[in-house]
């Protein structure tokens, strides 16, 4: 299937997602769209998906210009799109899933066997093994989103639109599915692949479109080194490597022995574990999401209590303590989702900025706040982290990605710390601000800091951390110095791969 | 600390629970006010067995007790947790029923089929308000409205039964008012996106003032031309009728129980076997994802919660039409909230509101049998029986139920 997107444009209210983009996908090509979180990229394939309609502009498909009303009559015109947030219904089996929306009956009953047949079909024509019996719910995320590809592909779609595809995927269940793209456009299938990863885009792609704030500022070839379709992205040279000296760890700071922490349905997330954060040492904690860092780390902090074990802040016990204990001892905390657990969105900058410090001089006591002392601090605090915002009085949810990142990062740093723990501190957020985080983080641990960093990124991981432990189901199942890893090596190790 | 919270998990807690209420019922009706007088079970007309309610009860005392025990020590998994419950909580109610029984004033016999009978009866309203919900619910949209619903198809029910003369019309005048009650609901809930359960109370205060004021203004002053509907007759199924014990309780009844039953069946097969169903569940749990398929999110859960209106409606039609009783102010007194406790203590599902409607229901009979044979426990409490069991069915037996996904969510595209 040919695609061509003519000048597409779509406002929410005064903010242009997306700018007159063009662009042009040829039958059986690999497109890339290569842009930052934020640049428009799913505005844009959401336009094309028939969930948004566009302002302007108009989409030809081989040629022929459409109106795409919802995404039924995408489907219909040959398109499919599997979305970087899965669209299963988790209590379904695979086979209703897929059915949805398409369901063959016979009198009125759902022909649940001509389905599963059908799905068998597809899954062997594109070597896609799914089980149609299963329940979506109890399925691992990569076969999940096999699930979702399997699904478009039994709609017979020409063009498929895959939007953060490996965002949950470790390395080597990215490799499977980049083997699966190439298969499908061999069998004639054009695929547009939504990233921000630049590796991935040098080694699948034909052809590139880099957006950059709504607008297409240029198409490259994969032949262009990363460095230069960095800068496309950004709009400026960005330092893609972390510099840094090697660590000098001192003595421990944070010891966690034996701990155990049971998730919100009360089944073991964390078992056990163990792990040393030393002075001056940054511990990159990698693994696939879900495999109990989230619990970890509430535990650590006193916001889940733990089954069992102790947690040691320079010899003083922590397990027991309330947050705010915890975080009087002398621990800062990027937690991992910002938007409901790092801010309170409706609260201004300048209020955001002391969300833990309001009770205690200069800013107030137990009975009095003193704004004058926050709107000083935030002043400075803005200026020191690049914070871009309006001003101090804007509500913190009026900013970007990156720089409510920013705020937190800026409110946990900007006192003496121990131990800083950063959970995907990079999430969202665009390059530039994700360069800005990772040198304070590094500048924090040559100040002698503990940093305790969770990650799902490898590329983080390995940019940062001295050490690495990498989780799975629960369990520290291997921990190394970040000098000989690789990704291959510790892709093996988060999907719970030990052998030497 | 850790242990102790260990130790006293779910099981164990209602294990302690039975151990004390059992104990209770043994030394309260066997002991210290114990029952005096055998108590006959009469099951049909010439089938009666009689018993020395002491021993009974304190029999059905000491199940209750062992029950408790087994889960303090043995039976501690959680899949335990129904039956025992059921088990349980039915001996101490039979010990309550024949305690009562064996100190009423006047009978000392527990009609069986009477009882079972007005199970059902007291039942029906309740299976048809659960189905709304069921209905409503199940594509994501909280029906806190159901009373009102039920009210204003008494409503109507009774109005247009007497003014057309026929029940039928007043039916189907039931239905269709219920069915706009909840069309209101499913405007505001899905197009303005108001908060469903304030929405569902206004609704309900609303249903209240209408049906207040038109009652008062005209159906109480000229009752003979607008509050006069007549009945549904009993239709006995040929055949099935003279079953022993169970034709009686089953199949002597009038259209609004067959319908209920059928309405469970249908429903049951249409949620999980038919095209519908299977969108209707997709948009309760993730209407995101239907709506990538093409699914029109908005209208099946308008859909939906117009049908239920008009399930509830029907119900409410089962009050006065369905029971030959005139029309009364607020005369549903919490049924349409009895009705939604049986849909969450069913899990959403239509056979499980059922069952948990004729829990609800045998609460009721059993609470009307009581009363007339003037038994010692005051009336009063009698009266709070139905809901006592809703309460502890609801907050105490549930424990964790996972509702659809997206139930109360309204969808926003974008």
């Amino acid at each position: 299937m040919k695609l061509e997107l003519r000048g597409i444009t779509k406002r929410f209210g005064d903010l242009v997602a997306n700018d007159h983009i063009d662009l042009v996908v040829e039958p059986g090509e690999i497109h890339a769209l290569l842009g930052e979180n934020g640049a428009g990229k799913s505005t844009l394939m959401n336009v094309l998906y028939g969930l948004l309609r566009p302002d302007e502009g108009e989409i030809l498909v081989n040629d022929v210009p459409q109106t795409f009303r919802s995404p039924g009559d995408a489907i219909s015109a040959g398109i499919g799109m599997v979305h970087q947030h899965f669209m299963l219904v988790p209590v379904f089996t695979v086979a209703e899933n897929i059915m949805l929306g398409a369901e063959d009956t016979k009198l009125g009953v759902l022909d649940k066997k001509k389905a599963s047949a059908h799905i068998t079909e597809v899954s062997q024509t594109y070597g896609l093994p799914v089980d149609p019996e299963a329940v979506v719910e109890t399925l691992p995320v990569g076969v999940q989103q096999r699930v979702e590809i399997v699904k478009a592909l039994t709609r017979e779609v020409d063009l498929l639109i895959l939007d953060e595809p490996t965002a949950v995927l470790t390395p080597q269940e990215t490799d499977e599915l980049l083997e699966v793209l190439r298969g499908l456009k061999a069998a004639g299938k054009s695929i547009v692949l939504i990233t921000h990863k630049l590796r991935e885009v040098k080694a699948i792609a034909d052809k590139i479109t880099v957006i950059r704030r709504g607008k297409v500022v240029g198409t490259a070839d994969p032949g262009e080194s990363e460095d230069e379709l960095a800068a496309m992205m950004v709009g400026r040279h960005v330092q893609l490597v972390v510099d840094k000296s090697a660590a000098e760890p001192g003595a421990p700071v944070l010891t966690v022995k034996d701990l155990s922490v049971v998730d919100d349905r009360g089944h073991r997330a964390v078992t056990d574990i163990d792990l040393e954060v030393r002075a001056g040492e940054v511990l990159g904690v990698a693994g696939v999401q879900g495999n109990g860092q989230t619990e970890l780390i509430e535990a650590i902090m006193g916001l889940r209590p733990a089954v069992s074990g102790s947690v040691l802040l320079g010899g003083a016990e922590l397990r027991g303590r309330t947050t705010r204990q915890v975080l009087d001892a002398g621990v800062g905390y990027v937690p991992e989702d910002r938007s409901t657990d790092g801010l309170v969105k409706e609260f201004t900058v300048a209020e955001n900025l002391v969300l833990d410090l309001y009770k205690s001089e200069p800013f107030g006591s137990k009975l009095v706040y003193r704004p004058e002392a926050v709107a000083r601090n935030a002043k400075d605090r803005i200026e020191e982290f690049d914070v871009r915002t309006q001003s101090a009085d804007a509500p913190v949810g009026s900013l970007s990605g990156g720089n409510q990142q920013k705020v937190i990062v800026a409110r946990e740093m900007s006192r003496p710390l121990k131990l800083l723990i950063a959970s995907q501190p990079a999430r969202g957020v665009d390059v530039g601000s994700i360069e800005f985080i990772h040198k304070r983080i590094i500048r924090e641990r040559d100040q002698g800091g503990a940093v305790l960093l969770v990650s799902t990124e490898l590329d983080e991981i390995l940019a940062l951390a001295d050490r690495i432990a990498v989780m799975y189901r629960g369990e520290i199942i291997a921990t190394l110095p970040a000098a000989g890893a690789t990704s291959e090596k510790l892709g093996l190790l988060m999907a719970g791969v030990t052998g030497d | 600390m850790t242990t102790v919270a260990q130790f006293w998990n779910r099981n164990r807690i209602a294990g302690a629970v039975y151990v004390l209420l059992g104990l209770l019922a043994v030394l309260y009706f066997g002991v210290s006010n114990p029952a005096k007088n055998d108590v006959t079970l009469r099951l049909t007309a010439d089938t009666s067995l009689t018993f020395g309610a002491r021993p009974v009860i304190i029999v059905l005392g000491l199940v209750t007790v062992a029950v408790g025990v087994a889960l303090l020590a043995v039976l501690t998994a959680r899949s335990h947790f129904a039956w025992t419950a059921g088990v349980a909580l039915g001996a101490l109610v039979l010990a309550f029923l024949f305690w009562g029984t064996s100190l009423a004033k006047t009978l000392h016999t527990i009609p069986v089929e009477a009882l079972l009978y007005g199970t059902l009866i007291a039942a029906t309203p309740l299976i048809f308000g659960a189905l709304a919900g069921v209905l409503c619910e199940r594509s994501g949209v909280v029906n806190i409205n159901i009373e009102g619903q039920l009210l204003v198809g008494a409503f109507a029910g009774a109005l247009v039964g007497t003014m057309t003369k026929s029940v039928w019309a007043g039916l189907i005048a039931a239905g269709v008012c219920g069915a706009l009650m909840a069309a209101l609901l499913a405007v505001f809930a899905i197009k303005y996106l108001v908060d469903q359960v304030v929405l569902g109370v206004v609704l309900n205060v609303l249903a209240f003032g209408i049906t207040g004021v038109i009652y008062e203004r005209l159906m109480q002053p000229n009752a003979a031309e607008y509050n006069n509907a007549g009945q549904f007759k009993p239709w006995e199924v040929p055949g099935l009728s003279d079953i022993p014990l169970l034709g009686p309780v089953l199949f002597r009844h009038n259209l609004f129980v067959y319908l209920a039953l059928a309405l469970v069946a249908a429903i049951t097969f249409a949620l999980f076997y038919t095209r519908w169903g299977l969108r209707t569940r997709a948009v309760g749990e993730h209407p995101t994802a239907a709506d990538t398929l093409g699914i029109k999110v908005r209208l099946v859960r308008y859909r939906n919660t117009i049908m239920g209106g008009f399930v509830a409606g029907l119900g409410g039609a089962m009050l006065t039409i369905g029971a030959g009783v005139t029309f009364n102010k607020e005369m549903t007194a919490g049924k349409g909230f009895i009705a939604l406790a049986a849909l969450i203590f069913g899990r959403w599902s239509p056979v499980g509101a059922m069952l948990a409607a004729l829990l609800f229901g045998f609460a009721d009979a059993m609470q009307q049998f009581l009363s007339s044979v003037i038994s010692p426990v005051p009336s009063q409490f009698l009266q709070m029986a139905p809901y006592l069991a809703t309460l502890f069915a609801v907050a105490g037996l549930v424990g964790k139920v996972r509702a659809p996904a997206a139930d109360g969510k309204p969808y926003v595209k974008g």
